[in-house]
């Protein structure tokens, strides 16, 4: 259990042209959201680098979110395919890290879906706050086995 | 590495400075971040500060900068302009969404969106000293455009681009030209003829030094890209001799006695086995059906001079700089029994029935029986809720009721019923509704969960219909003949099409183009477009529009000779690179092939067709392939940016103070204030539109409107065509 002032990071992998437009909607329209939430935006999720998941994990954020475009990617009709696998493979490096494979998350978003974002980060903090702070898993585990992975090179 | 950035934090006049301490952010980066210039302005944007800021970059050598202000999507190209003016190279240029991203959504919590902007700018500050400085990718182009398809979508563009001075090689599939067209008698809305059209389209074309027409050619291979695509085209041959005599030919066609089946009019009538698909067909040559005559061998021997049947495929390469594809569409074909087709008699569908009156001068019979009484079913394979095709084809409801008043232009006591769903004659086209329903036409409306039933009944056909404007009583129509009113759907072969041009095919299965509204005619292939029905239904006029402004658009690309293209693509790190081939696997675009470097294979990417994804780089194993500004450096450098650790001053008391003040002078509202409003009232405006009707310099515009916002008087409503402002209402 967390304690009660610990407010998860979140890091966003958002895209250019649908998914960022539709996290600016929510600021648009002033509707609320942790400010512990930060954003990247890439051309398509499916260009999202498990090495960077591993390394907003490494500097401490909490649990990373993916913003894709679902159907309407307008690069590759296989983006769903494509961003699924590179959230397969970063859980595997997550769990040889023994970071809980709960703390990356994909969800569809679309350039007016301002509550739904707000929904998900409402939703996705919560869980992240009953996994507690990375920073508590992390040493957990070096206490129990003595030594901390090395971050993996993907 | 940069190391002399300047940084600009913006108040966008209390929009994030009311949220976000943007004095003390301005204080906060200096020369140990590389940070040679922090200033917090009140609108970054304004001509003053880009003014301001161009002085800086020379006068400190700035070597990148970053503002933190609104999103992206309103000014990256405004900062980037200035980065250009003051001889910085744009792609040095850092902009960092400290408003729709932070002080709007973290209003409620002013002291953490300040904790989150400084690690937005932070983050920026880090991206943008990892930034190179990159040159757009200038590409050749050679002055010739494929046009594949001559319908009169793909006739016309032929036509324009040839006249605006560039090289068009018009490849049709047909040995004739003019597409669905030539197939009709009369269209709407001038009546004009379809063949005439042709014709007239056609001796234009012939006009031309610069179009080379290719007929019973089909695209067998693409290679290439933007500027330089490389197309095998195959000519199926016509077996008429090179040297034949024409006169001898038509003697020839005149004399053939082989009948068979012909599909241009739908095989309603029998063509001969050499032939033309109408008299006035163009290009005036025919073609010998081989199969049908390499029996005839006495026929054949007696004009061996005129025929040639050693003639073989022929494949010749071309070279364009774009490609412009204007297949056109099919007729929805029903299927056995959907209404009675093909079970029962004189069931037809609209294209079927217009080349039947256009066959029957004089008066209409089928079957040997005199048709009277006619009855047209709408949407037939169209507006399917539950079926494949759940678009509206928008042009069949005027093309069955333009038959309907030829009908009775030309024929004698002719009644017509149509059976109805909705009624979509759009624009100009309701003039023809006015003038059937005038004539005596009657209509009758059903709705899709009760089709119409057709059963033959004796001599006639009986049609039952529950009339949804008389409330659901069944009705019993007795008719000669029932026509079918087809939609239109994708070409059959458009799937080969879109895999050897890379366009991309939509639900409908129609060719899918980036934007419906705003790049209607443009594909996500550089250099490839499309144009007319076979982007989705459309008449004549609309499929000319479209075709037309591809060409427009194919013009403006080529004739400056050369290409300026974004240098956001990938690239390959040739050291590591061990050709595993697995990045030119999940390639949408075939950007990527092997090429050998020194004693090894290596990837190479098509700077022409890579369109940045960046879907190849997570997939190699040995993190060897990136894109240009989004490489691990930039990315992994942001990432340590937003968890630095900062202290900011808490000043929360202070400004709960200077906020009621505030709000208390806001009540006052200023003239311009009441001006903007009523502006707007009449409709929502941007910025520079309100400038302009209230005459006031855009910058004291942008303050107030800004201001206006912060205290909920006015609200954004959408963005304009260009995505540079945001359009403004009251809020209620
Ligand atoms: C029954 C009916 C009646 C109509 N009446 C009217 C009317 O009165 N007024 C009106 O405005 N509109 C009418 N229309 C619509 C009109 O027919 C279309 O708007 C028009 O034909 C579209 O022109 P296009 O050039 O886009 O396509 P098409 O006419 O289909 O031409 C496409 C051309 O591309 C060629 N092609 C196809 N595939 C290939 C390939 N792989 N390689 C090379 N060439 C290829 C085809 O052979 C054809 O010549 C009617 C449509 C129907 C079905
Ligand atoms: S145009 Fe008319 S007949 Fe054609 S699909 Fe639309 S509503 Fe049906
Ligand atoms: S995936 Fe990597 S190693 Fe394999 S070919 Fe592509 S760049 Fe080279
Ligand atoms: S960035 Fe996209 S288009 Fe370019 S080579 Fe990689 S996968 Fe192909």
């Amino acid at each position: 259990m967390s304690n009660e002032n610990f407010k998860p990071k979140i890091l966003v992998f958002s895209t250019d042209k649908i998914s960022d437009p539709g996290i600016d909607q929510a600021g648009l329209r002033k509707i609320h959201y942790s400010p512990s939430v930060y954003v990247i935006s890439l051309p398509c999720s499916s260009g999202i680098k498990p090495r960077w998941i591993m390394r907003a994990f490494e500097k401490g954020f909490d649990g990373v979110f993916i913003a894709a475009d679902g159907h309407e990617c307008s690069y590759s009709p296989k983006c769903a395919e494509h961003t699924n696998n590179i959230i397969l493979e970063s859980q595997t490096l997550m769990k040889a890290n023994n970071i809980s494979p709960k703390r990356i998350r994909m969800a569809a978003i679309c350039s007016v879906c301002a509550e739904p974002f707000s929904g998900h980060m409402d939703n996705f903090s919560r869980i992240l706050f009953e996994l507690g702070d990375i920073n508590t898993e992390k040493i957990k585990y070096s206490k129990t086995n003595n030594e901390i992975k090395d971050e993996p090179k993907g | 590495m940069k190391e002399r950035i300047g940084v600009y934090i913006c108040h966008c006049g209390g929009n994030i400075s009311d949220y976000v301490d943007v004095e003390e952010l301005g204080k906060m980066f200096h020369a140990e971040d590389n940070v040679i210039i922090s200033k917090d302005v009140m609108f970054a944007c304004a001509d003053s500060n880009q003014k301001a800021m161009v002085n800086d970059i020379s006068e400190n050598h700035l070597d990148a900068i970053v503002v933190a202000s609104c999103s992206p999507k309103l000014h990256l190209h405004t900062f980037k302009n200035v980065a250009s003016r003051a001889g910085l190279n744009p792609t040095n240029y850092v902009q960092v969404n400290i408003r729709e991203q932070c002080s709007w959504p973290h209003s409620d919590k002013p002291r953490e969106a300040t904790v989150k902007a400084a690690g937005l700018i932070r983050a920026g500050i880090n991206r943008v000293s990892h930034s190179e400085s990159l040159d757009n990718i200038e590409i050749q182009v050679k002055r010739a455009v494929l046009v594949v398809g001559a319908g009169v979508a793909g006739m016309k563009a032929a036509i324009d681009l040839a006249r605006l001075g560039n090289e068009v090689y018009l490849v049709e599939k047909d040995y004739f030209v003019g597409g669905r067209i030539a197939q009709a008698d009369k269209l709407f809305m001038s009546g004009q003829k379809g063949k005439d059209i042709v014709a007239k389209l056609y001796a234009e074309l012939k006009s031309y030094k610069n179009i080379t027409l290719f007929t019973g050619a089909t695209v067998e291979k693409v290679s290439g890209s933007l500027g330089n695509f490389h197309v095998d085209i195959k000519i199926k041959p016509r077996y008429i001799h090179v040297k034949a005599d024409p006169t001898t030919v038509k003697k020839a066609m005149d004399e053939c006695s082989i009948m068979v089946d012909d599909a241009f009019s739908f095989a309603l009538t029998k063509r001969k086995a050499i032939y033309k698909n109408y008299a006035e067909a163009l290009p005036d040559v025919p073609v010998v059906d081989i199969e049908a005559l390499k029996n005839d061998t006495e026929f054949l021997s007696k004009y061996a001079s005129s025929f040639d049947l050693t003639q073989q495929d022929e494949v010749l390469s071309l070279y364009a700089g774009s490609v412009l594809v204007t297949t056109g569409f099919d007729s929805y074909q029903p299927k056995d029994g959907e209404y009675g087709y093909k079970t029962v008699p004189n069931v037809l569908t609209l294209p079927e029935f217009n080349s039947l009156m256009e066959l029957n001068p004089e008066q209409l019979v089928y079957n040997n029986k005199a048709i009277k009484k006619i009855a047209f079913i709408y949407c037939v394979g169209n507006r399917q809720t539950k079926g494949e095709n759940k678009y509206c084809s928008r042009q069949c409801c005027t093309s069955a009721i333009y038959s309907s008043i030829q009908l009775k232009e030309k024929y004698k006591n002719i009644t017509a019923f149509h059976l109805f769903r909705d009624i979509r004659t759009y624009g100009k086209q309701e003039i023809l509704y006015e003038k059937s329903s005038k004539q005596g036409d009657i209509y009758i409306r059903w709705d899709e969960k009760e089709p119409p039933i057709v059963e033959q009944d004796g001599k006639s056909i009986n049609i039952k219909v529950k009339d949804h404007l008389t409330s659901k009583k069944e009705l019993e129509v007795e008719a000669d003949m029932v026509v079918l009113v087809t939609g239109m759907v994708a070409r059959e072969d458009s799937q080969q099409i879109s895999e050897k041009f890379k366009i991309p095919i939509g639900n409908d299965k129609f060719f899918n183009e980036i934007h419906p509204k705003l790049k209607p005619v443009e594909t996500v292939i550089k250099g490839v477009y499309i144009g007319g029905s076979c982007q989705g239904p459309k008449n004549i006029s609309e499929s000319v529009q479209s075709s037309l402004s591809a060409a427009a658009k194919i013009n403006a690309l080529l004739k400056g000779g050369t290409v300026s293209l974004d240098p956001v693509v990938a690239r390959v790190n040739n050291d590591v690179c061990t050709w595993c081939g697995k990045c030119a696997e999940v390639c949408e675009y075939t950007a990527i092939r092997s090429i050998a470097s020194g004693d090894k294979q290596i990837a190479q990417v098509n700077e022409a067709i890579c369109t940045g994804c960046g879907i190849c780089a997570p997939v190699c194993l040995v993190n060897a392939i990136e894109i240009a500004q989004y490489t691990d450096s930039e990315i992994e450098s942001m990432i340590d940016g937003f968890m630095q650790k900062i202290e900011i001053r808490d000043k929360s008391s202070e400004s709960e103070e200077v906020e009621t003040t505030e709000v208390l002078m806001m009540k006052e509202f200023p003239q311009l204030w009441k001006n903007i409003l009523e502006s707007i009232d009449k409709s929502k405006k941007s910025i520079p539109q309100l400038a302009e009707e209230l005459a006031t310099d855009k910058e004291i515009i942008t303050y107030h409107l800004m201001t206006m916002n912060k205290y909920s008087v006015v609200m954004a409503d959408g963005m304009d065509e260009k995505e540079a402002y945001y359009y403004y209402k009251r809020k209620n």
